[in-house]
């Protein structure tokens, strides 16, 4: 009886593994859909690999999206780039007219990992991992990018600042995976940013960082500024009133040390090994100045250009 | 369990196989293909040791399951030679003493051939950064890059 016990549980532990490569959407939803949550969604598997081999992810069925054409294409129209949500950061770079409108988010791909890791590494995972160190997320913010999702009721879009809901935690639901990110051409005389502080300058993980985007008026002042922090909280976020202390205003040296002091305020951190509080604040502060300033001359060029 | 089967080339071959639907790319070539050359060094993204190209592009073989590859073409160290003809990056790895233990090695040579095909002339920086995701305990190094700059002259002509 105690034998017939135990390798019942031990069946239940490890029930009959799956992989399945849909090529539609509608494919990938009904998959996840019927295996509920032990499905699991795979792009470039940097982190669900890890995490499986590490026992925190235990999926019995892996639903690769990147035979879905949707998910890996990127297309750019008059008035949009949409990023298929598993185009690798690798593939995403080697269009240089990406990196012309999005230099800041084009940084911030080039940061994850490795070559190897970026030969795999999407956007889209980067997002849906929810890390608060995750790279590509503070240049989504700072551009407005929309999240479009795919789920059992048909599809839906997410501000990308409503995406993340807490460390590893989104708003996807059960049988929805997201599809695509959205982001508007950018407009005129204006441009974006990304800089991360690391004690390596490769393989490693943010300390903090920081996107920004302005947008200059033909007089030189600040039409409009967005600037997001990252790893300096449980997810990724816009701080709004650093933002708003440029609007309007002459983008000037003690206009950016009001909003670093404003960035250290948003700046909610915790103690770990990466680095104390009071570090974090102070980088977030020195990191939002500079990002704005790599933002505010390549917005300059462009008025120029 | 039910196994996966797979078909796929490998360094130009047509190869077919059964593997665990959530095992990894580096087990099939370790343990079920009998291509030892990438190593484990890892099993999670940090060291390279298990670095293969997959469809040209350069990936950590540890991070991609096996059952991934269907239809594609995977490049391993073992594919990198012509018959008994070292490739010169392999050659000028040797001539610099490149190597001690020589487990990041087979690594080693793949990357650095993904970065050649892509950029014959690459600076010194550009191959540091290139290869920050190929660890080696033992080299320090700096002959690798030597070597690596090296091979890229040699095959400019
Ligand atoms: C060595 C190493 C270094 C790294 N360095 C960095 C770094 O510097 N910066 C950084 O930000 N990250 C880093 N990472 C983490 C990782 O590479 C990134 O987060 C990457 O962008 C994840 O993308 P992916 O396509 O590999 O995601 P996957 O691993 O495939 O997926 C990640 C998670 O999202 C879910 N998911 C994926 N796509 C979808 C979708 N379309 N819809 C719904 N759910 C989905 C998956 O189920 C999984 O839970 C590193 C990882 C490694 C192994
Ligand atoms: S074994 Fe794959 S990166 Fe180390
Ligand atoms: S030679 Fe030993 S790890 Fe590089």
């Amino acid at each position: 009886m105690r034998r017939v016990g135990r390798l019942l549980t031990g069946l239940m532990d490890s029930p009959a593994r799956g992989y399945e490569a849909p090529d539609s959407v509608e494919q990938a939803v009904a998959l996840l859909s019927a295996h509920g949550p032990a499905a699991r969604p795979l792009a470039g598997g940097s982190d669900l690999l890890v995490q499986l081999r590490a026992g925190l992810q235990k999926p019995a069925v892996i639903v690769d999206l990147k035979r879905i054409p949707e998910l890996s294409a990127v297309v750019l129209d008059d008035e949009v780039l949409r990023i298929g949500a598993a185009r690798s950061s690798a593939a995403l770079r080697e269009e240089p007219s990406y990196r012309a409108l999005f230099p800041g988010l084009l940084e911030a791909c080039e940061l994850i990992g490795s070559e190897q890791i970026q030969g795999r590494a999407s956007i889209g995972g980067n997002l849906c991992n929810a890390s608060p160190a995750a790279d590509t997320v503070p240049a989504l913010l700072v551009n407005e990018a929309r999240c479009e999702i795919a789920g059992p009721e048909g599809r839906r879009f997410v501000p990308a600042t409503e995406f993340c809901t807490g460390p590893g935690s989104t708003v996807l639901g059960l049988g929805e995976l997201l599809v695509a990110l959205h982001i508007s051409r950018p407009a005129a005389r204006s441009a974006d940013a990304f800089l991360r502080f690391t004690p390596r300058s490769e393989m490693d993980i943010a300390v903090v960082s920081a996107a920004a985007r302005v947008q200059l008026g033909e007089d030189g002042r600040c039409l409009d500024a967005r600037l997001a922090l990252g790893a300096v909280g449980p997810t990724a976020f816009i701080a709004e009133q650093a933002g708003d202390a440029l609007r309007g205003v002459s983008p000037d040296d003690a206009a950016l040390e009001r909003v670093a002091a404003l960035a250290r305020e948003a700046a909610a951190p915790i103690d770990d090994k990466r680095g104390s509080i009071a570090y974090r604040r102070q980088v977030a502060g020195v990191l939002a100045k500079r990002a704005l300033r790599v933002a505010l001359a390549r917005a300059a060029e462009r008025t120029r250009g | 369990m039910a196994k996966h089967l797979v078909q796929t080339r490998l360094n130009g071959e047509p190869v077919e196989f059964l593997c665990d639907p959530h095992a990894t790319l580096l087990d099939a070539l370790r343990n079920t293909l009998q291509r030892t050359g990438a190593k484990e060094g890892c099993a999670s993204g940090d060291c390279g040791a298990c670095s293969v190209l997959l469809d040209g592009r350069l990936v950590c073989a540890c991070l991609v399951l096996a059952a991934e590859v269907e239809g594609c073409e995977v490049t391993s160290v073992e594919g990198v030679a012509q018959a008994a003809q070292l490739h010169p990056i392999q050659q000028k790895l040797l001539e610099h003493a490149a190597l001690q233990c020589g487990v990041c090695t087979p690594g080693i040579v793949v990357a650095a051939k993904a970065l050649l095909d892509r950029n014959p002339d690459p600076s010194e920086r550009e191959v540091r950064y290139w290869l920050a995701g190929n660890l080696c305990r033992c080299t320090g190094y700096d002959k690798i890059i030597r070597a690596i700059l090296d091979a890229a002259a040699e095959l400019r002509g």
